[in-house]
């Protein structure tokens, strides 16, 4: 059995400034990482490895340079290989070039029997991805999964909507999407970082995939940004950082005038 | 090529987004997908829609996305519609991505915000993790937007419309997806998204006993009890329904106290539209103190005590 776990290289979201007069978010110098909801993808996949006989689990990736670096977590957490597409054209890539790639990078590496992503990137959370790859693809979709089994060429899982837990079954191959309540990704320890190196590692570009940028880059984005602002009412903060007695009688005071407080 | 369809599996957002659309002056069209269609009709005439396209059939009542999805793209065909209007609910999302690959379109998830200027539609929807709003056009033909449910408010028309009810065949095949069992949530009664004050726990609430504390204060302050991940997922404290976060509930009450809430952007993007911020907090550098309005440094187990003396006064 073949896995596909689709991950994200994403800015370290906490790492972001705001610029205070413009409300600009300030992203250069910003470093990368892999996505959370993906990593859950991941460590699912690699359950299953683990518990049954003859899985592989292949991560595949799209972006910037960088990915040759953030990759290597994905191999340590328990990836057998990785498929990183690495191509300047595809930063500017919107959900669906970003779909068209990841379908044009599955269908070349072939023979996938499940592909896992997370329920939406930890930077944009559109949860587009997965819907448009398993419509190119041709593949049964199951969204939001908080459990996942694997049984004997069928999937079972229990998908978390608002109101309900939903059971469903599907044979494979199938396309799932996780949440975070699957399960609490690994840590991978030293060794397995050191080993991670040593896995198999391929290094694609548009042209491997005969895809061009005209397709699927930045001039083929039908989404376009417009403007990416921090809200512009910025909270007041004001920190009360006294004796205890004197910070909440003076954050009583404020609440008092806000008129938030009904007692 | 110029008119609006809407759907969603709730027809009550349905009406939300009718009567954004029809305010618009856009032809409107409803779509109601399985055996729901006529009772909903006249709701949606009264709401702005022209016309009702109504399909009914065993294979949608699942409401598998690939189903779901092939009957819009159907429906949008037929009508000729230009943008397709969703609600934005983890169903709604979902067929949203599908039908616009079929449509080979363009697609906006969650718009928290929608208007349209010179006849393009700008939607407004967070962005890097709730730490920026993204403004964003479709600058695809045709499009497919889902708005945040309650985006819009539904208002019947001031005087009846009466539009066409136009029954259409599905051609979608059963889904390979098949349900095994659908087991509703338990309604504990407590809904943290409409509470107008929250009092919400994180880490630094040492043991599941002082969970009697924190009732305690926000009893006093008319405030429901809500949670960060660790506390509902990890340490099983508060149901799920509690949480407060990026992956759970999104909240926008008028007073939002975070108790020992280190204030990670998951957790914060999900407050983003609380009217007031509180903080309290042993570390004063938490991040939460940069997204709060007040904040208190210090220890939980003395100021949540100090609050209760005070405001029993």
């Amino acid at each position: 059995m073949h896995i596909v776990v689709c991950m994200k290289q994403v800015l370290d979201l906490e790492k972001i400034r705001i610029k205070p007069d413009t409300h600009e978010p300030v992203l250069e110098g910003v470093p990368v990482c892999l996505g959370d909801f993906e990593k859950n993808a991941l460590e699912q996949a690699v359950r299953i490895k683990e518990s049954l006989d003859d899985v592989t689990v292949t991560v595949v990736s799209v972006g910037s340079p960088k990915l040759n670096k953030t990759i290597m977590e994905a191999l340590a957490i328990g990836a057998d290989e990785a498929v990183i597409l690495v191509d300047p054209h595809v930063n500017g890539s919107d959900a669906m070039g970003s779909a068209i790639v990841l379908a044009n990078v599955i269908q070349k590496i072939g023979d996938c029997d499940l592909i896992l992503l997370g329920e939406g990137s930890t930077d944009e959370y559109s949860g587009q991805v997965p819907s448009r790859l398993a419509e190119i693809l041709d593949l049964p979709q199951v969204t939001y999964a908080r459990e996942l089994e694997v049984l004997d060429h069928r999937i079972r899982a229990v998908r978390d909507l608002e109101d309900m837990l939903e059971s469903v079954e599907v044979e494979l191959p199938a396309l799932v999407s996780v949440t975070q309540e699957i399960n609490q990704p690994r840590l991978p320890p030293l060794t397995a970082i050191l080993k991670a190196g040593k896995k198999p590692l391929h290094v694609w570009s548009l042209e491997d995939i005969n895809a061009s940028a005209e397709e699927v880059g930045t001039d083929a984005a039908v989404c376009e940004e417009l403007s990416n602002l921090a809200p512009a009412k910025p909270r007041k903060e004001m920190i009360f950082d006294e004796d205890i007695d004197s910070s909440v009688n003076q954050a009583l005071e404020a609440l008092e005038q806000e008129g938030v407080l009904d007692l | 090529m110029s008119g609006v369809l809407v759907y969603s599996e709730q027809p009550p957002l349905t009406l939300q987004n009718l009567t954004f659309a029809s305010s618009l002056g856009y032809p409107a069209a409803a779509a109601v997908l399985g055996p729901q269609g006529e009772s909903w009709s006249e709701q949606y005439f009264n709401h702005g829609a022209q016309r009702v396209y109504c399909m009914d059939d065993p294979s949608l009542s699942g409401l598998q996305t690939d189903i779901v999805s092939e009957a819009l793209c159907q429906i949008a065909d037929h009508a000729e519609a230009e943008i397709v209007l969703i609600s934005s609910t983890l169903r709604g999302r979902e067929v949203a991505g599908r039908l616009a690959q079929k449509l080979h379109v363009g697609c906006i998830t969650d718009a928290a915000k929608l208007r349209a200027e010179e006849g393009q539609w700008i939607a407004t929807r967070y962005s890097l993790g709730g730490k920026t709003l993204s403004e964003q056009v479709l600058n695809s033909g045709r499009k497919v937007i889902a708005v945040n449910p309650n985006t819009f408010q539904a208002e019947p028309l001031a005087s009846g419309v009466k539009g066409d009810v136009v029954e259409v065949a599905p051609r979608a095949a059963v889904s390979p997806v098949r349900i095994i069992e659908q087991k509703p949530k338990p309604d504990t009664g407590i809904n943290i998204e409409s509470a107008e004050v929250i009092v919400c726990i994180g880490r630094g609430l040492e043991s599941e006993d002082d969970l009697s504390m924190i009732q305690e204060f926000a009893d006093i302050v008319g405030g429901v009890v809500a949670c960060t991940r660790p506390i509902s997922h990890d340490r099983h404290w508060l149901p799920e329904e509690r949480m407060v976060g990026i992956s759970g509930k999104k909240i926008s009450p008028s007073l939002y106290f975070g108790i020992g809430v280190s204030g990670q952007i998951q957790q914060m993007a999900a407050v983003l539209d609380a009217k007031v911020i509180v903080a309290i907090n042993n570390d004063r550098n938490a991040p939460i103190f940069q997204n709060a309005d007040y904040g208190i440094v210090g220890d939980l187990y003395q100021v949540i005590p100090d609050l209760i003396e005070k405001l029993s006064r």
